[in-house]
């Protein structure tokens, strides 16, 4: 082949490609999710049934994905992020208004979740996955094969639980832990009560093995220590392989957290995001990513779909009477950060 | 013309050359570095991030003093006392590695000629897998039933179902710091013993010098080039080290890196975290020019 022909089959194929490739966006949906947090499965099943093309993009951290779009980011036109941050991402701009109240699935939405603190009427963002952090201990190895519902057992362990309990390494997750079990709020500013905690969690320390939220399953599986802080999903996880393993909803109050699904302000396929959102609230596309991640979903008669293993462990499918215990992680004030920041260094230093 | 000129002129031939050197540390060292001490001179913002039109020295204040509910300041030592454990952290891991390093490179630069590019490429061998990766392999074999009690278990040292216990206490750290900059250790140590004369060596074996002698009156003292380079080459990247602590440590105290890392993500205090940095860096820095001042005046 001469190169002048070579240089025309390819500008042909260019040419066949710009004609080509307009005509597919319209078929297009960038979603930009955590890692292993949807299963591929489902994806390609959207895509069937929908004729939408979908690419994946990954992050690991709510501002791993801020970052990324506050530096001009464009093109995802589905991103997924948490409680706490969606109040910051509609005050700057970043996400826009998708009216998921005039969605024909929305009324598939649990009532606890149609009215969240952080968007009331469900204007910017619908829910995905939410998850609760209380702790979880081998019953076989406690004395008297129980620990009673509440944070005490974690904060104060049994003198035979010494060196055998693990803290997450997570300031927010400990601070909002300790406070609840006092009795106080996780964003409080008065010091008195920061010095509370701060004793609480100084008393704890000798009893602990260490600080750590990376391997909670691994540890807990293979033995190591015998009470965890530890995510309900994990806990989940962790029991598939040691069923002596119980999650505890302490009654002082749980912490959860929820993400969800939003399209940022300069997605190119909004009406396709749409199209997935809307999809995704569907009770058997929910219940296929809660099999897969091993966190609830927010969708009423999802429950059928959902696999025996996850529907019987109370860890994940919180029985109702413990439901009033769930407290939501609302953003503190630089004033509370700065305290529990102090807390955290006096605690480590 | 244009082009005749650095021909023409020394001074632009110069400043061409210089040129493209200059550019890349001013690019890649100088902005980011007085973009960091500028932050820290800001005030914070609500959501991280910083405001950009208000200075304040609010930062390295409370590097060092506490603010009491009135207003007033007390000292405090908490950021102190973690700076000195990554201090002495750092010093093990630097002593260990010297301990362990010298004695490789010793026998690197005596191995046959043929042999000691191939030594010295198996040394750079760990570099070809991810830090992070290596770290895990160290928590597989330091884990409770991991390798090494299973080792510790066979020979009989401890008893089934014990466990030497190490992962997660400031020993594993110290290993995995070591490991990790160990070739930083060997590979100068090894430059400086490779051009050792041996001839001298020889010459104190004649003068009577018994082995142990020779070692500490000629081959250290002629190595110590490499061995200060080799460590400060390990001693500065495991003061700023961030991954190891992380997975290694228990977290029962904070490293500087770590303090660091805090204050960016959930303390959301940017310019407390970049006055972190800088007070690390004012701190390597004095150490280093104190240390190479003092070097220089030691006989050639």
């Amino acid at each position: 082949m001469t190169i002048k022909k070579t240089l025309k089959t390819t500008l042909a194929a260019l040419a066949l490609v710009a004609v080509a490739a307009p005509a597919q966006a319209d078929g297009e949906l960038f979603i930009y999710n955590w890692s292993n947090y949807i299963p591929p499965d489902l994806l390609k099943r959207f895509e069937a049934e929908t004729g939408i093309d979908v690419t994946l993009d990954v992050y690991d951290s709510n501002e791993t994905m801020l970052a990324k779009l506050q530096a001009g980011a464009t093109g995802y036109d589905i991103i997924v992020p948490s409680d706490y941050i969606v109040p910051r991402l509609i005050e700057e701009g970043i996400i826009q208004a998708i009216n998921t109240k005039s969605m024909e699935n929305v009324g598939n939405v649990r009532p606890a979740f149609q009215s969240p603190y952080y968007d009331p009427d469900l204007e910017y963002t619908a829910p995905y996955m939410w998850g609760t952090t209380g702790y979880s201990y081998d019953a076989d190895r406690v004395p008297g094969g129980e620990v009673e519902d509440s944070w005490g057992p974690f904060f104060k362990p049994a003198e035979e639980l010494k060196g055998q309990v693990v803290a997450l390494n997570d300031v927010s997750e400990l601070y909002t832990a300790a406070a609840y079990y006092l009795g106080y709020g996780r964003c409080t500013e008065s010091a008195t009560e920061a010095q509370d905690i701060l004793n609480l969690l100084l008393a704890q320390k000798p009893y602990l093995a260490m600080y750590q939220s990376d391997g909670t399953i691994e540890r807990m599986i293979a033995g190591e220590v015998i009470m965890h802080q530890q995510w309900n999903g994990a806990a989940h996880r962790t029991k598939m392989e040691r069923p002596s393993v119980t999650f505890v909803y302490p009654r002082e109050g749980v912490p959860y957290w929820a993400d969800n699904l939003a399209v940022p302000t300069g997605a190119r396929n909004p009406d396709n995001a749409k199209v997935f959102i809307n999809w995704m609230m569907a009770p058997q596309n929910a219940a296929e990513v809660s099999n897969y991640t091993g966190y609830m979903n927010a969708i009423d008669g999802s429950g059928e779909f959902l696999d025996e293993a996850l529907k019987a462990d109370p860890a994940v499918n919180t029985p109702p009477e413990y439901q009033d215990r769930l407290r939501a992680n609302t953003p503190c004030s630089a004033k509370a950060i700065d305290l529990r920041d102090k807390v955290w260094t006096k605690l480590k230093k | 013309m244009l082009l005749d000129l650095p021909r023409r002129s020394p001074a632009v031939a110069r400043l061409l050359l210089i040129g493209p050197g200059i550019a890349v540390i001013g690019l890649f060292m100088l902005i980011p570095l007085g973009l960091m001490a500028y932050v820290s001179f800001l005030d914070r913002g609500a959501y991280g991030g910083v405001v950009w039109d208000q200075h304040t020295v609010e930062a390295y204040t409370s590097f060092l003093f506490e603010r009491n509910l009135d207003d007033s300041l007390t000292f405090n030592t908490d950021y102190l006392q973690i700076y000195l454990r990554s201090f002495l952290l750092s010093l093990s891991t630097t002593l260990i590695a010297l301990l362990v390093g010298f004695p490789v490179a010793l026998y690197m630069s005596l191995a046959p000629a043929k042999w000691r590019n191939l030594l010295v490429f198996l040394v750079t061998v760990p570099f070809w897998t991810n830090l992070l990766v290596r770290n895990y392999a160290w928590i597989l074999l330091l884990r409770t039933n991991g390798l090494i009690d299973q080792w510790a278990a066979g020979l009989g040292l401890i008893g089934p179902g014990e466990s030497v216990s190490i992962l997660y206490t400031p020993w594993a750290i110290t290993i995995g710091l070591t490991y990790s900059f160990m070739p930083f250790m060997v590979l100068p140590i090894y430059a400086s013993l490779e051009k050792l004369d041996f001839r001298l060596v020889e010459a104190a074996y004649d003068l009577g010098a018994t082995r142990l002698k020779a070692l500490a009156r000629v081959i250290v003292p002629l190595s110590l080039p490499g061995i200060a380079a080799g460590s400060i080459l390990v001693f500065i990247p495991s003061l700023g080290s961030y991954v190891t602590p992380e997975l290694l440590g228990g977290s029962k105290g904070l490293m500087i890196g770590n303090l660091i890392q805090l204050q960016f993500a959930a303390s959301r205090n940017w310019p407390f975290g970049a006055a972190l940095a800088f007070t690390l860096l004012a701190m390597v820095l004095i150490a280093m020019v104190l240390y190479l001042t003092r070097f220089r005046k030691l006989p050639e």
